[in-house]
């Protein structure tokens, strides 16, 4: 008896719940197909940056600009009003947070795109999920690795320079100017690593002689244990190889430690928001290169027109150079979606691959074999006087004009023909 | 490597010797108020970041820096004053993690206030103008700067021993650590005494953030660093002892800068390593009191 009743009790229980389940669904249902609709509506873009960290700041940069990008898109009407969207993550300068991040971005969010990283590591986590997944990602940031084989695919995209293309122009700026005997302060990893084999390349023309690479790693607050051997070295140039927070105290640490005055420091990339963090002091007199500072608008209508527009944005602020570099990475993208009419994948990289553009810094264009971005470099030096407001902290003095010659061959890539 | 030379050596020490002054100056705080309030302070590494942030304002008011070496001390220490009486002292005699789990949540309150308060990024501190440039030690040139800095971590150790070793207060503050029943007993408020020692601790990395300022710059996140290099020297030192992280911050210096000359890229994990050997061979650290954590 008492098992009967069980039974029977389960039973009704089973059957409730199954009239409840099917309730739910049903109730859910015209809902979820309003959500899907919704999902279809806009375009999304994903962009994880390393918000926190020492590159934070250029990384906040980064999405302020890439919003930029986005409003523009949509108050032009966006594609046959179909409006787009920036999914903005933190991927915390990690490659495992940035993937986990990317996975989610690509399959809870459904992004149609992905753009952003701020690291030459992390980058290449992001692009494993995103060529796995058959997902679009235009990297923002520097690696010489992305362009090569086992990293490439056709769902790569690079808008940012690369080591090899950066390094090459400062050093061919520097070499024959400063003596050839050659010292490095690197971090230790993957960004570090390619911008010196780049100096080390562009180097071989002018005959110069490598003294020491002294690596630290990434992150590092004091360089005061590192500064002494160099000096010992008595290098005629000094490369530091680092970014964010590190090139700031790097930098600074290099000033007091008085190695400017024997030495001439150049850095690959000087961070716009990186020196106004750090103050003329630390920066005065180092050159290196960037792919854009806004200086650039005595030259270029498309710079003029991305300052005012920025500056309006962000009450008078200039766009610093990863700033730029999101609104570029974005932009292209958004601009292929439009020329394609579609947000196909397939019809997307075809309408990239066509592009030829000029979005903020002269003109561009993806090279086919590598989705690399040929555009000009500049070298810069960074000004301690006559700055005429808190923008004006670079000047340029000299411009690699866009030129394939400056990229590696798609065959030394491992691209065939 | 060439250029190994007598001088590059007697300097790279010199500059460990240097670094280990301002791992001193930060840890000693920590290490004192947990000698004294068994509190492990997990806000530390805040409030030696709010001493930055406290100079950055006084510079924004026009104030110049020695003004700075006085006023953020005193402010930093008057915050650790409110901190220890309106959010520690309810958990005293609760355990170790209560007040450890509090100052843990406190110092993720602390950053993202600053981070409101100041913004994201970073704020430039530059060197005072009569302490910059390099000077010829007779091995080579090192910063003006960071020979002050030892000068006043000197300074600040020696005002710490006279107060605790040579004044009645200290020597309540001393009793109190050892016994507080008795002490109490005897008459003393020793809340008012852990209240006091709390707001020396705080106004000392006040006083350390204040330093590091113009030798990296300002940025919210800049105390979580240090505080992991801080809790390995006072592990080192023994927890809790002040002789002891006086003398693990100079020796976790000098390992890093000796660590540094061979494998640059090794600088940091020596630190760690030192705290595995140190922690294998002598668990208590080098003048640590065994018990004190249980």
């Amino acid at each position: 008896m008492t098992k009967g009743t069980t039974r029977l009790g389960s039973i009704s229980r089973r059957r409730l719940l199954t009239t409840v389940g099917a309730g739910a669904v049903l109730a859910a249902s015209p809902f979820r197909i309003n959500l899907a609709q919704a999902q279809e509506a806009t375009i999304k873009i994903g962009f994880p940056v390393p918000l926190t960290g020492p590159y934070g700041t250029e990384a906040q940069d980064q999405v302020r600009a890439a919003q930029l990008a986005i409003a523009q898109f949509n108050d032009g009407g966006g594609l046959k009003g179909r409006k787009a969207e920036l999914l903005v993550r933190d991927d915390k300068l990690n490659p495992g947070e940035a993937a986990t991040r990317t996975l989610e971005l690509v399959e809870n969010d459904k992004v149609n795109f992905v753009v952003g990283s701020l690291s030459a590591a992390v980058q290449l986590a992001i692009n494993n999920v995103t060529k796995e997944r058959g997902i679009i990602f235009n990297s923002i940031s520097q690696s010489d690795a992305i362009n090569q084989v086992p990293d490439f695919s056709k769902y790569t995209f690079h808008e940012a320079l690369n080591p090899h293309m950066t390094a090459g122009a400062v050093g061919r700026y520097a070499f024959p100017k400063f003596g050839k005997k050659v010292a490095f302060l690197t971090a230790d990893y993957a960004y570090g690593h390619e911008m010196v084999r780049g100096f080390l390349e562009a180097g071989k023309a002018f005959g110069i002689e490598n003294v020491g690479d002294i690596r630290h790693p990434l992150g590092t607050t004091d360089f005061s244990t590192l500064l002494p051997r160099i000096q010992a070295l008595k290098p005629d140039i000094l490369c530091i190889s680092n970014f964010g927070r590190d090139q700031q105290i790097a930098l600074k640490q290099a000033t007091d430690f008085g190695v400017k005055k024997t030495t001439q420091i150049i850095a690959p990339l000087l961070s716009h928001a990186s020196r106004v963090a750090a103050g003329p002091q630390a920066f005065e007199g180092v050159i290196g290169g960037c792919s854009f500072y806004w200086g650039l608008e005595d030259k270029f209508a498309s710079t003029k027109a991305f300052n005012a527009a920025f500056s309006k944005m962000y009450d008078g602020k200039m766009p610093t150079d990863y700033g730029a570099l999101g609104y570029g990475g974005v932009r292209t993208v958004l601009a292929a979606v439009k020329n394609a009419d579609s947000v196909d994948t397939d019809k997307v990289i075809a309408a990239l691959e066509a592009l030829k553009y000029d979005f903020y810094k002269g003109p561009q264009y993806y090279r086919k074999c590598d989705h690399q971005s040929v555009q000009s470099v500049l070298v810069i030096k960074s000004k301690s006087k006559d700055m005429k407001n808190a923008s004006d902290v670079f000047e340029i003095i000299a411009t690699d004009e866009p030129n394939e010659a400056n990229l590696r061959s798609c065959e030394e890539l491992g691209h065939k023909a | 490597m060439d250029g190994l030379s007598f001088d590059l050596i007697a300097l790279q020490l010199f500059a460990g010797l240097a670094l280990g002054a301002i791992y001193v100056l930060f840890a000693i705080g920590l290490s004192l108020i947990f000698g004294m309030l068994t509190v492990v302070n997990f806000a530390h590494g805040a409030f030696y970041m709010v001493g930055a942030y406290v100079g950055v304002y006084i510079l924004m008011l026009g104030g110049n820096f020695w003004i700075c070496l006085f006023a953020v001390p005193l402010a930093v220490g008057l915050l650790g004053l409110v901190v220890e009486r309106f959010l520690i002292r309810p958990l005293y005699g609760r355990g170790i993690d209560y007040p450890l789990l509090l100052t843990f949540g406190l110092s993720y309150v602390m950053v993202e206030l600053v981070r409101i308060a100041f913004g994201k990024t970073g704020i430039p501190f530059d060197t005072p103008d009569i302490l910059q440039g390099a000077v010829n030690i007779g091995v080579g040139y090192f910063p003006l700067y960071r020979l002050f800095v030892i000068g006043a971590a000197a300074v600040v150790l020696l005002a710490l021993w006279l107060f605790l070793e040579k004044t009645s207060f200290g020597l309540v503050i001393r009793a109190g650590a050892r016994d507080p029943q008795i002490v109490r007993v005897l008459g003393v408020n020793v809340a008012q005494v852990w209240l006091i020692v709390f707001g020396i601790g705080t106004a000392i990395a006040g006083f350390a953030g204040l330093l590091a300022a113009p030798l990296q710059g300002v940025i919210p996140e800049m105390g979580g660093t240090i505080l992991a290099e801080a809790f390995v020297v006072t592990v080192v030192g023994g927890m809790g002892s002040i002789g002891g992280a006086v003398l693990a911050g100079l020796l976790v210096g000098v390992v890093v800068s000796m660590t540094s000359l061979f494998a640059p890229e090794m600088g940091k994990v020596s630190i760690f390593a030192l705290m595995a050997i140190v922690l294998i061979v002598r668990p208590q650290g080098f003048f640590g009191r065994a018990g004190l954590m249980s």
